[in-house]
């Protein structure tokens, strides 16, 4: 079944809310090898974003996912401004300049938005990063996988951080000692997967 | 666990009530472009490179306390504790420039470093060429300087490189004065209490009491070592083994120092640091040029005191030197 505008509505709605929903506890995460903000940032972007889009009448795919890109951006900056600003924009270059597209299609936006995220913040799989969680999802988009084994994926990527040692971000700086916590860019990011998974295939989880 | 009590009124509007206050205070030394940028009314004029500091809030008077004629031409503000966004740096270097260029300066933070990057390439495409000079003073933060963050070292750093943008010297001088300036400031801090975002109020990471971390960062990064708090000559002596090893000055050289609160550790303590700073200095045959002491680059409502030491030449002396007028700063 093809995905609508009505639909990539829907994903930053459930974005927005999950976000709301994991704010302090995304903050807690981040107080433990970072500065205790990932949470706030991600509430107040997917807030944006979803504000952004929910306006858009009628509107591309594309158009869509590049409103959410610049509200996010503008409202939050820091890291994840930048990431997901990035991310969001090559979704947009996939999902394109039309009303629907085929779930096939929509599972490439996952492999879209971990590229964009790499170009941007240069981050390499084992580093602790977010893109710990998005790489392994990519690679089980791109092989077509169900939308329930990417998400299990993100899942399974973001809790293999806790036995990284940092090496980029902010949390580099503490070497050893971020070993045992998850990263909580990497939790973030599978939690918007699973809502992807969640909204594109009514089925899964 | 109880919240942390604030004057504030909503959590998520902290920052742009902050500017309105600042704005109300100090509209006659500032002028506010966009939400988010702070323009020095007197600083900028055509031929002179623009300097445009910026970074997360929260660390006030660190960084639109520093925008004056003198120092900084505009500040970009972020969200408490997290980089302003591209938008608002570009505001700032529009509002700013007079001609000859765009420098911005700020701490070495990755989402700092991205959203910089990416107003430096939006000016490109407006024909506006901007450089950038990150600052490194915090030695705790690692070995390697090119991977240190920026923290109170910014103060003497910024001052250095606005009063060579004042002084009307071509961009490549001011990025070269600005670069010189970061490589021979060294900074290390220690934490006694978390601090709390006005949004969650909740404290950003666990310390027990009778305990302080050394080498903290000023967002609350976890620092290097954690032990017993230490009486302040021990805590100093710590802090200046660390710098003046890294420092390796020659006697008779001259330094500027700062002994800066990270947000509620008072002036008693403060200067109780500096005098053990000051017979660290002059046993190592140091001359104090420049002394400072109180809250310039805070984290919130943290306790603890970080020490800045600026190793000066003559260029850097004369830098240091030159006048500013900050409304923060002003009687």
């Amino acid at each position: 079944m093809d995905h609508t505008a009505d639909d990539i509505k829907d994903l930053f709605a459930a974005l927005a809310a999950r976000m709301a929903t994991e704010r302090d506890s995304l903050c807690a995460l981040d107080g433990a090898i970072g500065d205790a903000d990932h949470g706030i940032a991600m509430e107040q972007g997917m807030a944006a974003a979803a504000a952004a889009v929910g306006v858009l009448e009628p509107a591309t795919l594309e158009e869509m996912f590049n409103a959410a890109a610049k509200a996010f951006l503008n409202a939050v900056g820091g890291s994840s401004g930048p990431l997901y600003a990035t991310a969001f924009l090559r979704a947009g270059k996939v999902a394109g300049q039309r009303l629907a597209m085929p779930d096939g299609d929509a599972k490439l936006l996952i492999p879209a938005m971990a590229e964009g995220i790499v170009h941007r913040g240069k981050a390499e799989p084992g580093q602790k990063t977010m893109i710990d969680a998005w790489a392994p999802a990519a690679d089980m988009a791109r092989q077509g996988a169900s939308w329930r084994s990417i998400s299990i994926a993100a899942e399974t990527g973001a809790q293999a951080t806790r036995g990284m040692v940092a090496t980029l971000g902010r949390a580099a700086r503490l070497g050893e000692r971020s070993l045992g916590h998850p990263d909580p860019g990497a939790v973030s990011a599978s939690m918007i997967i699973q809502e992807f998974a969640r909204v594109f295939d009514r089925q899964t989880i | 666990m109880a919240l942390t009590q604030k004057l504030i009124n909503d959590g998520d509007s902290a920052v742009d009530e902050m500017l309105t206050g600042i704005m109300a205070a100090h509209g006659d030394h500032l002028t506010r472009p966009s939400p988010r940028a702070v323009v020095a009314r007197y600083g900028p004029r055509p031929g002179k490179v623009a300097l445009v500091i910026g970074g997360g809030s929260g660390h006030e008077p660190t960084f639109l306390g520093f925008v004056g004629k003198g120092l900084a031409d505009a500040a970009a503000i972020g969200n408490v504790f997290a980089s302003p966004p591209p938008q608002p740096a570009v505001d700032a270097a529009l509002a700013a420039h007079g001609g000859a260029g765009v420098l911005f300066m700020y701490g070495n933070y990755a989402g700092d470093v991205m959203n910089f990057d990416m107003a430096c390439e939006l000016l490109d495409m407006e024909g506006v060429e901007a450089r950038t000079v990150v600052t490194t003073d915090d030695i705790a933060s690692s070995p390697d300087r090119g991977k240190r963050r920026g923290v109170a070292g910014n103060v003497f750093i910024f001052k250095a490189a606005g009063a060579a943008a004042d002084l009307m010297l071509p961009l490549d001088e001011v990025e070269r004065l600005a670069r010189h300036a970061n490589a021979r400031t060294y900074t290390m801090g220690v934490a006694l209490s978390a601090c709390s975002l006005p949004q969650t109020r909740r404290l950003n990471f666990e310390l027990p009491a009778g305990e302080m971390e050394i080498g903290m960062g000023i967002h609350g990064e976890p620092g290097v070592r954690r032990g017993p708090l230490l009486p302040a000559n021990d805590v100093a002596n710590e802090i200046m083994d660390a710098i003046l090893a890294e420092m390796q000055a020659q006697s008779g050289d001259r330094v500027a120092v700062l002994v800066n609160s990270l947000g509620s550790t008072p002036l008693i303590e403060l200067y109780i640091l500096y005098a053990r700073v000051a017979d660290r200095l002059a046993a190592a045959g140091l001359l104090v040029h420049k002394a400072l002491v109180g809250p310039y680059c805070t984290s919130m409502e943290m306790a603890g005191a970080s020490i800045t030491v600026m190793h000066l030449d003559d260029s850097l002396a004369a830098l240091i030197d030159h006048p500013c007028e900050l409304a923060m700063f002003g009687l």
